[in-house]
């Protein structure tokens, strides 16, 4: 998941739809992000690439919404609803994704054995 | 060209009063006649005692016209005094500090001193004159003059007076040493000072004397305007010889040549003289004292391991003669070489040991010795418990107890020839009488002090020679080199210019510091 300044950033992508519980008043979707623009990328224990400032997913709760879509720990989340995740604060990236009037967030994420999937197919046999 | 002067000046004994202004500078002169002139730019400098004085050939008495007596009077006129041989002024050398005292040196120092008096006198009756000779001469025709006057009276009395102690302050100081050539400052102010003061008599005689002037507060001013210009002059002089000489711009590294002790020191603007007699000051306090014997002993060491090699040619002579025999000599040098290095090494670990040995033992004679020496307290004085010593005595008392000890010592590290037993022991008095530690009373034997603490060696030691390539007189630059050699070494030293800096600045407001924190924060959603 290295990138090149300047061009355009490219990855194999996994799309997840997490429908949020409701327990109360909040909505939780049953995991826990790190990273951010803001946050000292050197401590990101999943990143290959230790400046990458992107959003990983931390933890998930086992038999949450989250785990039940198939989201793993050490996913990067590229994009939620659309709206870019590479890019953003800590803040930012928790914002959008507990939007109370949101009932459903479609993720895409991206991990190492994504790629390696895809190159393994590729190669000829 | 901007020369300064010096102060080699002898014996301005405060006489006390009589002293003021600009005097003057050709003390030296006749110092520079002290012999040893190999080449016209050997010069000495030195402190000579009474019995090894120049020949001076100068008149003495002379009048107080400066300027033929600094032509007249110049340094190493190279001819002229060769027949004044090394021989003579060793001979000189070793005469005892019996003073004759109208010796040549004598007379040559109190010539100087003479024309400092005579301008000084000079510089004072002057305006007294001034104001004397109207109320004597034609007292009768002179107007009187009111309260001005009086004013004018005390001005004059305390102007006087301060150029007085002023004119003490600077001149009238014990000379540090004889240098070789003219302090070209000091003649140039005493000039200044006698040009002034003729000029003034010339107005006077003119203007005052010959038409008979009956204004007397005229007069007063006259002779007032003279004491400022002469506090003026005083001023120039405070600036020319002391102040200018303050803010250093010349860094003078200075390098012992036997043993390579080395210093740095700044100076300021001064000339080749004056700046190797700040050297020879800061050479005494600062470097430790030049042992010869630690140089020899360790000549004699290495010695045994680069003795020279004989060729001894075995079939008869060599068809190639000396070019083949060097070439053998040099190859079996070589070789020699590669393993001398081992032996030397081992005999100076072998001296490293015995050295520390010795010092342990005379540390623990020392503490020893010391323990047995205790200061009388007061509750005892009533009724001494003993004996009771004053230092001296104590110190003879505990002395034997470790003398044996520190003799060893001594001879080991080679300084039992700066050390007498006397010496030890007054050393030792002083100690007790200080109450201190037996770390410090060894302090002085286990670490080489400065020159200064050993005494001054005789009148030999205080002879040092300048050796340069410029004129002496001439201002110290960027890459000047001189000598001072002495009868056993010669220090080196080396010129650098301190380099002009570039300073610039930059505000930082005091509320410009802000900081963010790093971290890893995790939420959960």
């Amino acid at each position: 998941m290295s990138y090149i300044p300047g061009q355009p950033v490219t990855a194999v992508v996994q799309r997840i739809e997490i429908q949020k519980l409701r327990d109360g008043d909040n909505l939780i979707l049953g995991f826990s992000i790190g990273g951010g623009i803001d946050q000292d990328p050197g401590q990101n224990p999943f990143s290959e690439d230790k400046t990458d400032k992107g959003i990983y997913v931390t933890r998930v709760s086992k038999g949450g919404p989250a785990d039940v879509a198939g989201l793993m720990t050490g996913d990067k989340i590229m994009q939620v609803n659309g709206w870019d995740m590479t890019m953003v604060t800590h803040d930012q990236a928790r914002k959008r994704l507990t939007k109370k009037n949101e009932d459903v967030v479609r993720l895409l994420v991206t991990r190492k054995s994504l790629e390696d999937v895809v190159r393994q197919s590729m190669m000829p046999h | 060209m901007d020369t300064e002067s010096v102060h080699s000046g002898h014996s301005h004994h405060s006489r006390g009063s009589n002293r003021h202004s600009e005097r003057s500078r050709d003390r030296h002169k006749p110092r520079s006649r002290d012999g040893s002139n190999r080449s016209d730019r050997n010069v000495t400098t030195g402190t000579p005692s009474a019995g090894t004085g120049a020949l001076d050939q100068t008149p003495a008495g002379t009048d107080p016209q400066d300027d033929n007596w600094a032509e007249t009077t110049t340094a190493v006129t190279g001819t002229s005094d060769h027949s004044l041989s090394q021989e003579d002024l060793a001979g000189f050398a070793k005469v005892i500090e019996g003073p004759g005292p109208l010796g040549r040196g004598r007379l040559a120092r109190l010539l100087p001193l003479g024309l400092t008096l005579l301008l000084g006198l000079l510089v004072l009756l002057t305006p007294l004159a001034f104001l004397a000779l109207p109320q004597l001469l034609w007292a009768d025709r002179l107007q009187a003059c009111g309260t001005a006057c009086e004013g004018l009276f005390l001005s004059l009395a305390f102007k006087l007076l301060v150029l007085l102690l002023a004119g003490w302050a600077l001149f009238v100081r014990r000379p540090r040493a004889a240098l070789p050539r003219l302090a070209v400052f000091r003649a140039l102010l005493a000039l200044l000072t006698l040009l002034l003061l003729l000029s003034y008599w010339l107005f006077f005689g003119v203007r005052i004397l010959d038409s008979q002037d009956v204004n007397y507060q005229g007069i007063v001013q006259f002779a007032v305007s003279l004491v400022d210009t002469l506090l003026f002059t005083h001023y120039l002089a405070v600036v020319l010889l002391e102040v200018r000489q303050l803010q250093s711009c010349f860094s003078l590294c200075v390098i012992r040549s036997t043993d390579g002790e080395t210093r740095h020191y700044n100076l300021g603007q001064l000339s080749i003289q004056r700046a190797a007699l700040v050297v020879l000051e800061r050479y005494y306090s600062d470097f430790s004292v030049h042992n010869s014997a630690l140089l020899t002993a360790a000549k004699s060491r290495t010695a045994k391991y680069l003795a020279d090699l004989k060729v001894y040619s075995v079939d008869g002579p060599s068809s190639d003669g000396a070019a083949s025999q060097s070439r053998a000599k040099m190859a079996a040098a070589a070789r020699h070489r590669d393993t001398s290095h081992n032996e030397l090494y081992y005999e100076e670990a072998d001296h490293e040991r015995r050295v520390r040995k010795r010092r342990a033992r005379l540390v623990v004679a020392v503490e020893e010795a010391f323990t047995h020496v205790r200061r009388l307290q007061e509750e005892e004085k009533k009724k001494p418990p003993g004996d009771v010593l004053d230092p001296r005595e104590a110190a003879q008392a505990v002395f034997p107890s470790m003398a044996r000890a520190l003799q060893k010592y001594l001879r080991t590290t080679r300084q039992q020839h700066c050390h007498s037993m006397e010496s030890i022991q007054q050393h030792l008095a002083f100690c007790i009488t200080h109450s201190m530690t037996p770390k410090a009373f060894l302090e002085s034997y286990l670490n080489p002090g400065p020159t200064l603490q050993y005494g001054c060696g005789g009148p030999q030691a205080l002879q040092w020679t300048l050796v340069c390539e410029a004129s002496v007189t001439s201002p110290l630059r960027d890459g000047t080199e001189f000598q001072l050699r002495n009868a056993d070494f010669s220090l080196v030293v080396s010129t650098k210019a301190l380099p002009s800096l570039k300073l610039t600045e930059e505000y930082v407001h005091p509320k410009s510091h802000k900081f963010v924190l790093l971290l890893q924060s995790e939420t959960s959603i």
